[in-house]
C-alpha cells in the first residue's frame, strides 16, 4: 500500500516537475506574471510536502530552500534578475536529480548540491532572519492578546477536503494546527458522509470538518492557511464579526427605542411575522443617524470580499485547465498496449478472414466483400482510436532537452539557448520514451561540438549565444524532428581525415559532401580530441542512429560550413501498424514500407544497363537509378537465374534513389508490425516482421539498410559464398 | 495399522517430491532430454519463415498465436548435421528467459521420472560445445539420455548473431 501511495507521489513529482519546468522556462523568456510565479511556487511546495510524508529529508531541505526563494520572489523582496534565473533552473534540475535519487536510489554530487544551496542562500541571507521572526511573531502569545480584545472575531470554517487533496500529501492536521496559532480553535469532525465499511473506497475522502477560530487575525490571513488546499477542497469561511458588530449596533438601536429591545435583542425566530417586519424596517432606516452605518458598510465589504475571492477562485479555475490540459484519464499503460495488441489480432483476423473467402470460389460474394470491406474500415478506426490514445505531444520530452543543453553549454563553457518548436506535436509515447537518449546526445553534440566559443562566434560574426532549434513537425505520415545548431558545421576535412586514420574509409576514396556528414554516424567514430566529459564517452553517433533505425525511423544530417548542421530524424508515426506492399523475394513472402517506395513498375531486359562488371542500372524515363538486388541484399537464393520481374523505385532521406528489385508484387495492405528484439538480433535489411492472413511471419524490409549494405557489387559474392554454404 | 500408514506416507511423499519428470526426444539420432516444466508445448514442424543471414542453426520465425518465435535447430546447435525438417519432426516450445523459442527435434520419445541421484554427471570429452550443452546424463532403458541445459543453447550463441 505504501508503495503503491509512494509511486503515486512520484508520478505527482513528474508532473509537478513538468510544471515547475514550464514555469520556468517562461519565466527565462521574460515572462514574469506572478500567477506563472505562484504555479511554480505551488510545485515545489508540493513537491516538498510529499517529500517530507516519506521522510525524504534531503529532497524536504532542499525544496524548502528553493521554495523559500521563491516566497521572496513571489513577495517581490528579490528581483528576478538573469543570474537568479539561471540559479533557479539548475536548481531545478537537481530537485529533479533528488526527487530521481530518491525513487531509484543512488546519489547525487553532493558538491553541486552545496553549491545550489550556497546559491539560494545568497538570496536569503538579508531575509532569513525575518523569515525565522515571522512564524515566532504569529505563535507568539505576547503579540495577540491586546489585538484579540480590540477586535476578536469568530470565524466559522466549514472544511471538507477532496480525495486529490490527499494525493498532493497535504494533512488536514497541520492546516489546523496553522489554523490554531492563529486563535482558538474548535475542531468538529463531520464524519456524517462516511459510508459502512462494504461500500467504502479507499481513495475516496468522506470527512468534513466544522471548525470555530476566534483569532483576531483579519479573514485574509485565515484563508491563507488554505492557500496550498485551494481547489482541492470545499472551504467556506464565514466570520460572526459582522454579526457580532450588528449585534452590537442593533443593542444599542434597542437601547435608544428600549420598547423593542427584548425581542430583537435575543433574535428569537418565535418573533412573529408582523412584529419581525417592522423591527427590520427600523432596524435599516434608523441606522443612519446612528454610529451603525460604519460596522453595516463593513459587513457588506465583508460580504462581498468572499463571494468576490469565489468569483476569482473559478475562473482562476477554469484559466487553470485552459493552460493544464484538458481533462484526463490516468490509465495504466499495459492496459493501452493489450488494447492494442488485440487490435493488432484483429488486423491479422480480418485479412485471414479475406482470404478464406477469397479461396471459397462461392459464386456471388459482393455482398461479404461489401461487409468486409466495412469491417476493415471500423478496425482501421478503432486502430487508430487507439492508438491516438497513445500519442502524446513532444512537450514534455521537449522540455527536459533544454536541461541537457543547459548542462552541456555550462560544462563546456559555451553560451547556448535552446528554441523549442512544434512542442505539440503528438508522436507515440514509446517513440517519445526511446527518442531520449537519442536527441540527449546530438543535443550535447551539437553543444559540445557544433558551436564555437563565445569568442570564436564573434569573431565570425554571430551572436555570442549559440542558438539550437529543436522542431517537431507531422510530415506525410511521419514524425519530423529536426535539430538545428548556428554552429561551424562539419568539418569535412577533418572528418574525412578522421575516418582515414581510423580505417573506415580507404585513404584514396573519394566521398561526396554528404557521404562525409554521414561517417559520423559510422561506428567507432569520434572527432573530439580528447575525451570530454559531455560527448565521446566511447558511445557515438552511430548507437544514435541505431535507436532512431531501432524505431524505424531515419536520421540524416546536412551541414553548411559556418552556418550550422541539422539533423533530421525521420519516425513512424505508430510503431504497431504501417502500410506495406507485400512482395515476394527469393521465394520468401515480404514487406516494403509503402513510405519509402515512390514507384513500381514492370521491368524489362532493355531497361537494365549494365555498368562495370557487377553494376546495374534502371533507365526510367532517360535516368538510370542502381539497381539493388533484394534477394541478394539479404543472402538468400533465387529459385532460378531468371532476372527479377519487378521494380520498386525507393528514395532514400537523402535523396539517393534506387531500384529494388524483387519477384513480384502481390497485395497492398496493412499490416502489424511484430518487433523482432528479443527473438534474434539486428538483421541487416530487415526492420520487423508481420503475421499475413495465412497466419505465415513475412519479414518488414528497410530498404535504405538494404540499399547502404551495398546494392551492387558486394552482393553477388555474398550470394555466392551463402550458396557455397548451403550446398 | 493407522500408524504404520502415518509412517509411509510421508515417505513416498518425499520419494515423489525429488523425482522429477523429463520428455526425452531424438535429435540426429540421440537421445535428449528436457524437464517437462521447461516445456510450454510441442508442435508438429510446420514450414518457417526464414531469417536473412541468419546462422544454420537457425531456421526462422514461426507465428505461435500471434507471437513471433524464432526456432532453432538443436542438430545443428549441437554441432551434428543439420537436420531436413519435413512433417514428422516436431518443435519443442520451451520458455528461456520468459520468452518462447522453438527447438526443432526429430521426434518426441516419453515421458520419464527420474530421481537426482540418478542424473550423473557428464563425463569430460573432446567436444567443448557439447560440454557447454549438456548438463548431465541419464541411464534409461540401457540407452543414455543427455540432459539439455537449455540456459547455455540459447542464450550463448544469441551473441554471435
Amino acid at each position: 500500500m505504501s508503495g503503491s501511495i509512494q509511486d503515486t507521489f512520484f508520478e505527482e513529482c513528474e508532473e509537478l516537475l513538468e510544471a515547475m519546468d514550464e514555469g520556468l522556462t517562461a519565466v527565462e523568456g521574460g515572462d514574469h506574471d506572478p500567477e506563472i510565479v505562484n504555479a511554480v511556487f505551488r510545485a515545489v511546495h508540493s513537491i516538498k510536502g510529499g517529500a517530507g510524508a516519506f521522510g525524504l529529508d534531503e529532497l524536504v531541505g532542499f525544496a524548502h530552500k528553493f521554495e523559500t526563494v521563491f516566497d521572496e520572489v513571489r513577495s517581490n523582496k528579490v528581483q528576478l534578475d538573469t543570474k537568479l534565473i539561471q540559479l533557479l533552473l539548475r536548481c531545478s534540475d537537481h530537485l529533479a536529480d533528488l526527487v530521481a535519487v530518491a525513487r531509484d536510489g543512488g546519489s547525487t554530487d553532493e558538491e553541486h548540491h552545496d553549491t545550489l544551496i550556497a546559491g539560494l542562500e545568497e538570496y536569503l541571507d538579508e531575509e532569513e532572519e525575518e523569515l525565522t521572526f515571522e512564524p515566532m511573531g504569529l505563535g507568539g502569545p505576547a503579540a495577540p492578546p491586546p489585538l484579540a480584545i480590540e477586535s476578536e472575531k469568530n470565524y466559522t470554517i466549514r472544511f471538507q477536503p477532496l480525495k486529490e487533496m490527499f494525493g498532493t500529501g497535504n494533512e488536514p492536521f497541520f492546516l489546523f494546527q496553522a489554523l490554531s496559532e492563529l486563535g482558538d480553535l474548535k475542531v468538529v469532525l463531520d464524519e456524517s458522509e462516511l459510508p459502512g465499511f462494504d461500500s467504502m473506497d479507499m481513495a475516496e475522502s468522506y470527512l468534513a470538518w466544522d471548525l470555530e477560530l476566534t483569532s483576531s487575525e483579519p479573514q485574509s490571513r485565515v484563508e491563507a492557511v488554505f492557500e496550498f488546499v485551494e481547489g482541492l477542497c470545499e472551504l467556506s469561511i464565514a466570520s460572526d464579526k459582522d454579526d457580532e458588530e450588528e449585534a452590537a449596533a442593533l443593542e444599542a438601536l434597542n437601547a435608544a427605542f428600549g420598547a423593542d429591545a427584548g425581542p430583537l435583542g435575543s433574535g428569537l425566530p418565535e418573533v412573529t411575522p408582523p412584529a419581525a417586519a417592522p423591527a427590520e424596517a427600523p432596524e435599516t432606516d434608523t441606522s443612519g443617524p446612528f454610529e451603525a452605518p460604519a460596522p453595516a458598510e463593513e459587513v457588506k465589504v465583508a460580504e462581498a470580499e468572499p463571494v468576490e475571492q469565489a468569483e476569482a477562485a473559478s475562473p482562476e479555475a477554469a484559466k487553470k485547465e485552459q493552460r493544464g490540459p484538458k481533462p484526463t484519464l490516468r490509465v495504466e499503460l499495459e492496459r493501452v498496449d493489450r488494447l492494442i495488441n488485440a487490435v493488432g489480432e484483429l488486423i491479422i483476423n480480418h485479412s485471414m478472414l479475406a482470404q478464406q473467402i477469397a479461396n471459397l470460389n462461392a459464386g456471388d460474394m459482393r455482398d461479404v466483400e461489401t461487409e468486409l470491406e466495412g469491417f476493415k474500415n471500423l478496425a482501421r478506426d478503432i486502430q487508430e482510436g487507439v492508438m491516438a490514445i497513445r500519442a502524446q505531444p513532444v512537450k514534455p520530452l521537449f522540455q527536459r532537452m533544454a536541461r541537457i543543453v543547459r548542462e552541456a553549454s555550462s560544462a563546456t563553457e559555451k553560451q547556448a539557448k535552446l528554441i523549442n518548436e512544434g512542442e505539440n506535436t503528438e508522436v507515440d509515447k514509446t517513440v517519445i520514451e526511446r527518442l531520449s537518449d537519442p536527441l540527449t546526445h546530438i543535443l550535447r553534440n551539437a553543444v559540445d561540438h557544433g558551436l564555437e566559443k563565445p569568442e570564436d562566434r564573434e569573431a565570425a560574426g554571430k551572436s555570442r549565444v549559440g542558438e539550437i532549434r529543436l522542431s517537431a513537425s507531422h510530415r506525410s505520415g511521419s514524425v519530423c524532428i529536426e535539430i538545428k545548431d548556428d554552429g561551424a558545421g562539419i568539418n569535412r576535412p577533418k572528418v574525412k581525415q578522421i575516418a582515414i586514420e581510423k580505417g573506415l574509409i580507404p585513404e584514396n576514396a573519394e566521398l561526396t559532401d554528404s557521404e562525409i556528414d554521414n561517417l559520423l554516424f559510422l561506428p567507432g567514430f569520434s572527432t573530439a580530441k580528447e575525451v570530454s566529459n559531455l560527448s565521446g564517452r566511447g558511445v557515438g553517433m552511430d548507437v544514435v542512429k541505431n535507436a532512431v533505425t531501432g524505431l524505424g525511423g531515419r536520421i540524416s544530417i546536412t551541414s553548411t560550413p559556418g552556418k550550422g548542421s541539422t539533423f533530421t530524424i525521420i519516425l513512424p508515426l505508430t510503431l504497431a501498424v504501417m502500410d506495406g506492399m507485400v512482395v515476394s523475394v527469393g521465394g520468401q513472402t515480404m514487406v516494403v514500407p509503402i513510405t519509402s517506395i515512390v514507384e513500381t513498375m514492370r521491368g524489362s531486359d532493355d531497361m537494365i544497363n549494365s555498368l562495370g562488371a557487377d553494376g546495374t542500372l534502371l533507365s526510367i524515363r532517360g535516368n538510370f537509378v542502381p539497381i539493388c538486388d533484394v534477394a541478394g541484399a539479404l543472402g538468400l537464393m533465387k529459385p532460378d537465374d531468371q532476372p527479377p520481374g519487378v521494380y520498386l523505385l525507393v528514395e532514400t532521406e537523402t535523396g539517393q534513389r534506387s531500384a529494388l528489385a524483387v519477384d513480384d508484387i502481390h497485395d497492398q495492405r496493412q499490416v502489424v508490425i511484430k518487433s523482432l528484439d528479443g527473438v534474434c538480433g539486428n538483421i541487416p535489411g530487415v526492420a520487423a516482421a508481420t503475421i499475413l492472413g495465412d497466419g505465415k511471419i513475412a519479414m518488414i524490409l528497410d530498404p535504405e539498410s538494404i540499399i547502404s549494405a551495398g546494392g551492387t557489387a558486394g552482393f553477388d559474392t555474398e550470394r555466392r559464398m551463402s550458396n557455397a554454404i548451403a550446398s | 495399522m493407522q500408524s504404520q500408514a502415518e509412517v509411509n506416507m510421508p515417505d513416498q511423499e518425499v520419494k515423489h517430491a525429488l523425482q522429477s519428470e523429463f520428455v526425452s526426444f531424438t535429435v540426429a539420432g540421440q537421445a535428449f532430454c528436457l524437464k517437462i516444466t521447461q516445456i510450454r508445448e510441442i508442435r508438429r514442424w510446420s514450414p518457417v519463415t526464414i531469417l536473412p543471414h541468419a546462422p544454420a542453426d537457425v531456421l526462422g520465425v514461426m507465428n505461435l498465436r500471434g507471437a513471433v518465435i524464432p526456432i532453432y535447430d538443436l542438430s545443428a546447435r549441437f554441432g551434428l548435421q543439420q537436420t531436413e525438417a519435413s512433417e514428422r519432426n516436431v518443435v519443442i516450445v520451451v520458455a528461456v528467459h520468459g520468452k518462447p523459442v522453438g527447438l526443432l527435434a526429430e521426434s518426441v520419445s516419453e515421458i520419464i521420472s527420474i530421481n537426482p541421484e540418478e542424473i550423473q554427471e557428464t563425463p569430460q570429452v573432446d567436444s567443448r560445445s557439447t560440454m557447454e550443452y549438456i548438463q548431465g546424463i541419464i541411464s534409461h532403458d540401457d540407452t543414455m539420455v543427455r540432459i539439455i541445459n537449455l540456459d547455455a543453447v540459447i542464450s550463448a550463441p544469441e551473441q554471435v548473431i
